[in-house]
């Protein structure tokens, strides 16, 4: 007789994402909905959406969700979480959304200690619209708005949104960690359930960085998306724990 | 003995679960689910260690994974 | 009800806070920055939450957030703010949540004058973002019908799940009068319990509050809106008409400027001129029946009186009047106040035929 270990999470629905083939904001919420499933908390969790590829999560999950204005996430998931501190609280939000548009409403939520949980996706471009730069494009990456490569002369230089948080006070967990393949997965997803589990005990703000892809507006195949990952972004973006209120103790 | 089990109207042909399996026993197919992807299938499953690494590097979920239950007796 | 002597953002604040209001988030902006100082201390009393956001496009995001729980939520600005909150106002219409919010207003456009002016009519009844969303607009001309509306606020926005505004400026903000406050409201959630987020201890299907929808779903959120905009204008309008049965000359104006009208106009009558006023309560909306009930045999003029220049209700007065008389403006702007005798002489120029 088979005992069944894996099957898909049940807090999303039993039909395909939106997502491009072999996007990781897909992997990305795949995991976070097996963390929610394991902490028995599908009946408790409010997800507060951006605008962004990530926006499509409204038709993928099967939780209680509130779509925000672009950037405003943290700001939406503060009123949310204030009037029911006893939710599961978190943000899912691409670079745009976080890093250009929302700087503000990331920085004053970390600093404020809202205790909910941000997951920000960091694909370095504006997918839903097509490919343009984003704060987090690399140093020479093309995109619809630089098509000769991210110049740091012009455009700045790609922006370190956990090392930014883990300066703030509040915040009690920021770490970064990269889907390119399954070990690292694996360490994103325990990273998410113990922002996640941190949230349930009260502990404070908790910001998880995943580094992601996306194969069709950095044009390259889904594999290549991951070896480019591997050979820029993650030479880039330093995957490691910046910041654990237990782990300080 | 394992069992993968991919549940084809998931798949979007993005073949990470074929790159990543260390023993190398998926391959595409060359039938199309119901949205015109292809989609993978094992071979020899026998062979197959457990190690899970399909299920965890699949974006969609869409490899199930059975394992031989203990026997209790 | 406790009589009180009350300055008039405080006022408001408090009536808010006595008809439900268990949320507030808001940023400093004079002339209403007694609303968020009040809140403050008053409301985490009250077992609410108060949170001074880190700019306004924030803080009405977190109301947002909170009327999704539904949470009586609330957010206070003066003109400027406000066009900062109106991408939120729009998204909170779109996304059917009911919430409050208060614009004390100033000297505009641009940073303006930090003092009191009615230079938002036209954002407030027309345009609060983008989309063409409409919402409830109250223009108090006292403190007892500001605390009188603010209290009840709330019973509008749920009932239509949609934001109200209350329209003030920075005098009724600033002014102190004695008020009758009513008691404290008990909560109850039944109004918001089919459709909030958030665990309640009952296990049911997920919910979604966006404002994105598919085509066919925005369009038919589209068409139920411009029905309740309609039942708006048959069942909500709130106007005062004063002395118009006999009145030759008719001056329109609302809020603080309706105030100042009502002294010249009491005293040009104490002089045998036939004159009277159309005062909107509700600028949206607009009291157009009492327009039409005219007799238009009699009306020799309009006067349209706004702190604004050019006056802002103008179109909408014009549109009902469909040139069977004239309409005269008069106003000061830019955070200069109108004034007994100013109101009076341009009245005279009106009836003594010279405007």
């Amino acid at each position: 007789m088979m005992e069944k270990i894996y099957s898909r999470p049940n807090c999303i629905v039993p039909m395909q994402s939106g997502y491009c083939p072999g996007c990781l904001h897909s992997t990305a919420t795949k995991i976070i909905a097996e963390v929610i499933d394991e902490l028995g908390q599908g009946h408790n969790v409010i997800n507060v959406l951006p605008v962004g590829c990530s926006s499509m999560g409204l038709l993928y999950w099967k939780i209680d969700m509130v779509g925000s204005a672009h950037g405003r996430a943290p700001a939406v998931a503060t009123g949310i979480k204030r009037s029911r501190p006893d939710s599961l609280v978190f943000t899912y939000q691409g670079d745009g959304d976080l890093a250009a548009i929302g700087l503000a409403e990331i920085l004053s939520a970390a600093n404020r200690g809202e205790k909910f949980t941000v997951i920000f996706a960091n694909n370095s471009t504006y997918g839903m619209t097509g490919g343009q730069m984003a704060p987090t494009t690399l140093i020479g990456q093309k995109s619809t708005t630089s098509k000769k490569g991210r110049d740091a002369e012009t455009a700045g230089h790609p922006i370190k949104m956990c090392e930014l948080i883990k300066e703030l006070a509040a915040p009690v967990f920021v770490a970064r960690y990269t889907l390119n393949n399954p070990q690292n997965i694996r360490k994103a997803k325990q990273g998410i359930k113990k922002a996640f589990q941190y949230q349930l005990d009260g502990k404070g703000f908790s910001f998880v960085e995943l580094l992601t892809n996306c194969p069709t507006n950095w044009g390259v195949e889904p594999l290549d998306s991951l070896k480019y990952m591997e050979e820029n972004t993650m030479k880039y973006f330093e995957q490691k724990v910046f910041k654990d209120e237990e782990e300080s103790k | 003995m394992n069992k993968v089990d991919i549940v084809s109207k998931y798949c979007k042909g993005c073949g990470y679960c074929i790159n990543f399996c260390p023993k190398k026993l998926l391959k595409m197919g060359n039938e199309r689910n119901m949205k015109g992807h292809f989609f993978p299938y094992i071979e020899q499953v026998e062979k197959c260690i457990g190690c899970q690494n399909c299920v965890t590097i699949c974006p969609e979920g869409a490899i199930e994974f059975y394992k031989e239950a203990q026997d209790n007796g | 009800m406790a009589k009180q002597f009350m300055k008039g953002c405080e006022a408001v604040a408090e009536a808010a806070v006595l008809g439900g209001c268990r949320f507030f988030a808001g940023y400093p902006i004079t002339p209403q920055n007694e609303i968020p100082e009040y809140m403050s201390s008053r409301l985490p009393e009250a077992g609410g939450i108060f949170i001074q956001g880190e700019s306004e496009v924030a803080s009405v995001n977190m109301v947002y957030g909170a009327a999704s729980t539904g949470t009586r939520a609330m957010t206070s600005s003066s003109s400027p703010g406000i066009s900062l909150k109106t991408e939120g106002i729009s998204y909170l219409s779109g996304a059917k949540l009911p919430a409050l919010i208060v614009n004390v207003s100033r000297g505009g456009p641009g940073l303006g004058s930090i003092q009191p002016a009615q230079s938002d009519y036209l954002q407030s009844t027309k345009a609060l973002g983008h989309g063409g969303h409409r919402l409830l607009v109250f223009a108090p001309y006292t403190l007892q019908e500001a605390v009188d509306i603010a209290y009840d606020a709330f019973e509008y926005a749920e009932r239509d799940r949609s934001p109200v505004m209350i329209l003030m400026d920075g005098c009724l903000g600033s002014i102190m009068e004695m008020v009758d406050l009513p008691p404290m409201k008990e909560l109850s959630n039944q109004n918001t319990q089919g459709w909030k987020v958030g665990y309640d201890g009952v296990k049911r299907g997920a919910r979604m509050i966006t404002s994105i929808y598919p085509e066919a779903g925005l369009e038919s959120n589209n068409k139920n809106s411009a029905a309740m905009y309609k039942k708006w204008q048959e069942e909500d309008v709130k106007v005062e008409e004063f002395m118009l049965d006999d009145a030759e000359y008719v001056v329109v104006a609302y809020g603080i400027a309706a105030r100042v009208a009502k002294q010249a106009i009491m005293q040009l009558r104490g002089q045998g001129c036939k004159i009277g006023l159309i005062r909107p309560i509700t600028l949206y909306p607009f009291p157009k029946k009492s327009f039409e009930k005219l007799n238009y045999n009699n009306i020799k003029a309009f006067i349209d009186i706004e702190m604004t220049i050019p006056a802002q209700m103008y179109d909408d007065i014009d549109l009902l009047v469909r040139g069977r008389a004239p309409i005269f403006e008069y106003g000061r702007s830019g955070g200069i106040l109108l004034d007994d005798d100013g109101v009076t002489d341009a009245i005279k120029k009106v009836t003594g035929g010279q405007a």
